[in-house]
C-alpha cells in the first residue's frame, strides 16, 4: 500500500442557479490575457446541451480518455508509438472553432464616433484576426436550454437513452453542470504528454502543466475527455485550471468556490491507495469503475491507515483535515456525490450531487413530494429522465442515481419532521442504507453549508519544499510576454483593451 | 585559393557553426518557454493536414539522404557493393520523392501561413524568417537534384563536396575542395550555412526536443515539491 493525499472537489448540482459567477471570477483571475481570452477554466453548462467544446462527451469524435485494449488500460487516442507517428498533425485535435471564435467589441466607436442621426454600435471584433465577425457560436451559448431545439438532441447523453427524449416546451427538461479541471487520479491529459510536462503534484494531486517544457505537442487536449486542457494560441502552450493552487497552499478555498453565491462547492482531502489505481481504472464493467474507485480510497480514521500514512510522509494535519473531509464524506460515506462519467475510466476528483427535480404526473400538487411513500416508487417520473442523470454521473447506472436521489429525499423527510416535531419513521432510512448520524451530517453539509465544513483545507508544507527558484514557471500559466524575447519584434496591432498599456495601468493604481 | 573562396568554405561555415553551437546554448538557458514546436493546428488544422505531413516526412527522408550522400565516403559503397549507377538511381529517385514531398508540403504551408487571416495574424516575424530560409535551401536544393543531377550533370558531389562537410566536422577543412563545385551547389550549401546560424532563434528548435522517451515513460508523472527531500526517502 502506497498512500497519497488528493484535492477533491464536491458540486451539489441541486443548489446550482447557474449564474456563471464561478466562470466569471475565475477568467478574472486566470485567463483574462491575450490568447487565454477563449478559455473557461470553469464553465456553467445547461444540460442537456453540446455544451463547450461542442459536443465534448462524444468520445467517438474526441478520442479523450481511457479505453481498456484486450484488458489492458490504454489511451482511447492511440498508444505513445501511435503519438509519435500523429505527432506532426493530431487528426483528433478539437480546433478552436469547436469552441468558439473569441472576441471583443469595438469600444472605442461608442466614445469616437462623430454626432449623427444613428446611435454609435460597438461592433464584435474578432481577437484572433481583429477583424469583425458575426458571432454565431459562444461558451455559453446554449445557456437555460437556448437553441437547444436544435442542439440537444446531438448531446450524447440524451443519444444514449432508451426512452427518447422530446425537446418539446412541455416535457423539456434542464439543469446546470458547472465543469473545471477534474484532477483525475488517473489523468489521460498527462499521459497523454510526449514531453512530460503536464504532472500531478505528488503532494496534493493537483495536475498542472509546466509552461516552460511544454513543446506544443498537443496530445494533452485530445486525451483529456472533459476537454478541459486548453491551447493558448498566443504562446503555443497547454493551460489549465490549476485548482487554484496558490490558494489551496494557503489554505484558501479556490476562486469558483470562495465566490459561489450557491454555496454549492466542497474542497477537502481524500487518500487513496496509489497502488490500486490502475487496478480500479481496469475493471472490465464500466458500471463497476464508480464503486472500483470508491475502493481505493482510504478511511482516514482507521489507525492502520493512518501509521500507513504517516510512514507514506503524510503529515498529522493533513490526515485530520482528511478525517473531516467533506468529499469523503459526501463521496465515500454517504454516497451522494458521484463522479462525472466514469467510463472515461480517468478516476476524475471532482464529484457531483444529483439535482432534484419535480415529479412529473397526474398527482402533482396533490400529494406531499416529501413523504418517501409517495416519492421512492414513483423516483423514475422525476423531470430530469433518470437514466440522463445515469448516462452523466454514473456511466448508465440508474440504480446509483436512484440511491443518492432517494437519500436526499429521505433527508429531507426526515429533517422536516425533526423541525415540526413530528415523529420519525426511521424504517425508510435504513431501506437507503442512512443512519440518523449520516442523514444529520448530510443536513449540515448540504443545508447549513458553513464556510468552514464547505472547504477543509489545510495548508501546504512549503517548509519543506526544495530550492523554489527551480519551480519558476514550472507551475501551469505564464504570460505570453514571456516570450517577447524570442520573437524577431514584429509590431502588430494591438487588439486587446487588455494589452500592455493596460497591465502598466494596473500597476499604477 | 581566392581571398573570398577561403572566406566562404572555411570562415564561413565556421562562422555559422558557432553561432549553430552557442546559439542553441544560450536559447536554451535562456529561453525554455519559447522553445517549442509552435503548433497552429488549434487554429486551423484542415490545410495544415497535407502541408505538415508531406513537409515532415519528406524532410525526414531529405536529411537522411544528405546523411547518405554527404556524410557517409564514397568509397563506403564501392566497399558493399553499391554501384555508380545505383547510387545515382536512389539518389534521383527516392530523393527527387522527398524532394518535391517537401516542396509540396512547403507550399502548402506557406500558402496557408500568408493566406489565412489568423495564422497569418498570429505569426511572428521568426516564423516567416524560418518559413523563407527553409524555402531558399529546400528550392536550391531540389533544383540541383532535379535540374542537373537528373538531367545527366556529371558532377559528383560524393567526391568533393562530401570530403569538404566531412573535412568540416572533423576540423581538417579542405576549402579547395569546393572551387570548383557548380554554382547551384555552392548556392544550397551557403544558403543552409544560413539557415543553421538562424536556427538557433526560430522555432526550428523543436527538432531537438523530439520526444523519445515517451516510448519507455511511465504514463503518469509525479513531481514532488521537494525532489531531492524525496530521493533521500526512497534512498533509505
Amino acid at each position: 500500500m502506497k498512500i497519497k493525499a488528493q484535492f477533491g472537489m464536491v458540486m451539489n448540482l441541486d443548489k446550482c442557479i447557474g449564474c456563471h459567477t464561478c466562470s466569471v471570477t475565475c477568467s478574472n483571475t486566470w485567463t483574462n490575457r491575450p490568447g487565454a481570452e477563449y478559455m473557461w477554466w470553469n464553465n456553467v453548462e445547461t444540460k442537456p446541451g453540446i455544451g463547450y467544446p461542442k459536443e465534448w462527451e462524444n468520445q467517438d469524435t474526441h478520442k479523450g480518455g481511457w479505453v481498456l485494449k484486450n484488458g489492458k488500460l490504454e489511451l482511447k487516442a492511440g498508444g505513445r508509438a501511435n503519438k509519435l507517428l500523429n505527432i506532426f498533425h493530431n487528426p483528433n485535435m478539437t480546433p478552436i472553432d469547436e469552441y468558439y471564435e473569441p472576441w471583443t467589441y469595438d469600444y472605442e466607436k461608442l466614445i469616437n464616433s462623430p454626432q449623427q442621426e444613428h446611435q454609435p454600435v460597438a461592433r464584435p471584433k474578432s481577437q484572433l484576426t481583429g477583424e469583425y465577425m458575426d458571432i454565431k457560436w459562444g461558451p455559453n451559448w446554449e445557456d437555460d436550454l437556448a437553441g437547444v431545439h436544435e442542439t440537444g438532441l446531438r448531446d450524447p447523453n440524451v443519444i444514449n437513452m432508451e426512452e427518447q427524449v422530446r425537446m418539446e416546451f412541455e416535457q423539456t427538461f434542464m439543469m446546470y453542470l458547472p465543469r473545471i479541471c477534474e484532477h483525475c487520479i488517473n489523468p489521460p491529459c498527462v499521459s497523454s504528454c510526449p514531453s512530460g510536462s503536464i504532472y500531478k503534484r505528488d503532494e496534493d494531486g493537483i495536475v498542472l502543466v509546466d509552461q516552460d517544457s511544454c513543446r506544443s505537442w498537443r496530445f494533452c487536449m485530445t486525451g483529456c475527455p472533459y476537454k478541459k486542457v486548453y491551447f493558448n494560441w498566443k504562446t503555443q502552450k497547454a493551460e489549465k485550471c490549476t485548482f487554484c493552487f496558490p490558494r489551496i497552499e494557503a489554505g484558501l478555498s479556490t476562486i469558483c468556490s470562495e465566490t459561489c453565491v450557491g454555496r454549492i462547492r466542497y474542497i477537502g482531502l481524500v487518500l487513496y491507495d496509489a497502488d490500486r489505481v490502475e487496478a480500479a481504472a481496469s475493471v472490465p464493467d464500466d458500471k463497476d469503475i464508480y464503486e472500483a474507485q470508491l475502493e481505493i480510497f482510504l478511511d482516514p480514521n482507521d489507525p492502520e491507515i493512518i501509521k500507513q500514512a504517516k510512514k507514506d510522509g503524510i503529515s498529522e494535519d493533513w490526515i485530520e483535515a482528511a478525517q473531516r473531509s467533506p468529499i469523503y464524506k459526501m463521496a465515500v460515506e454517504q454516497k451522494i456525490a458521484l463522479p462525472l462519467h466514469p467510463e472515461y475510466r480517468t478516476l476524475p476528483m471532482v464529484w457531483y450531487v444529483p439535482p432534484l427535480s419535480p415529479i412529473m404526473g397526474a398527482f402533482e400538487g396533490q400529494m406531499d413530494v416529501l413523504d418517501p411513500n409517495v416519492i421512492f416508487p414513483t423516483i423514475d417520473q422525476l423531470r430530469i429522465p433518470i437514466e440522463y442523470l445515469a448516462n452523466l454521473l454514473a456511466a448508465g447506472d440508474t440504480e446509483v442515481i436512484k440511491n443518492a436521489l432517494k437519500k436526499m429525499v429521505a433527508m429531507r423527510s426526515y429533517m422536516r419532521n425533526v423541525n415540526i416535531g413530528k415523529k420519525n419513521d426511521i424504517s425508510f432510512l435504513e431501506r437507503v442504507g442512512l443512519t440518523e448520524k449520516t442523514v444529520k451530517e448530510m443536513y449540515e453539509l448540504s443545508a447549513i453549508a458553513k464556510y468552514s465544513d464547505r472547504y477543509v483545507i489545510p495548508s501546504s508544507h512549503r517548509e519543506e519544499a526544495g530550492d523554489m527558484f527551480l519551480g519558476q514557471g514550472t507551475a501551469g500559466y505564464d504570460f505570453s510576454e514571456g516570450c517577447s524575447n524570442c520573437s524577431c519584434g514584429s509590431e502588430k496591432e494591438e487588439q486587446y483593451q487588455f494589452g500592455e498599456k493596460y497591465w502598466s495601468e494596473m500597476d499604477g493604481r | 585559393m581566392s581571398l573570398l573562396d577561403q572566406f566562404l568554405w572555411l570562415i564561413f561555415p565556421y562562422l555559422m557553426l558557432t553561432i549553430f553551437v552557442v546559439g542553441h546554448i544560450y536559447r536554451y538557458n535562456t529561453d525554455q518557454f519559447g522553445w517549442s514546436a509552435k503548433s497552429s493546428e488549434f487554429l486551423e488544422k484542415r490545410f495544415l493536414r497535407w502541408g505538415s505531413l508531406l513537409f515532415h516526412w519528406g524532410i525526414i527522408f531529405v536529411f537522411f539522404g544528405h546523411v547518405a550522400g554527404v556524410l557517409v565516403p564514397k568509397g563506403f559503397y564501392e566497399q558493399i557493393g553499391v554501384t555508380e549507377e545505383m547510387y545515382h538511381f536512389g539518389a534521383v529517385w527516392f530523393g527527387g520523392a522527398a524532394g518535391i514531398m517537401v516542396v509540396v508540403g512547403g507550399f502548402l504551408l506557406t500558402l496557408r501561413r500568408v493566406s489565412i487571416k489568423r495564422i497569418y495574424k498570429n505569426s511572428s516575424m521568426s516564423d516567416f524568417i524560418a518559413l523563407i530560409m527553409l524555402g531558399v535551401v529546400v528550392l536550391l536544393g531540389f533544383t540541383n537534384t532535379i535540374g542537373y543531377t537528373a538531367t545527366g550533370g556529371t558532377f559528383d558531389y560524393r567526391e568533393n563536396i562530401g570530403p569538404w562537410f566531412r573535412g568540416i566536422l572533423s576540423f581538417r577543412p579542405l576549402p579547395e575542395l569546393m572551387i570548383s563545385a557548380p554554382l547551384g551547389f555552392k548556392l544550397h550549401i551557403l544558403s543552409a550555412f544560413v539557415l543553421f546560424a538562424m536556427w538557433p532563434f526560430t522555432r526550428l528548435v523543436h527538432i531537438w526536443s523530439i520526444p523519445l522517451t515517451y516510448l519507455k515513460r511511465r504514463y503518469v508523472v509525479f513531481r514532488k515539491m521537494n525532489p531531492k527531500k524525496a530521493l533521500k526517502n526512497t534512498s533509505k
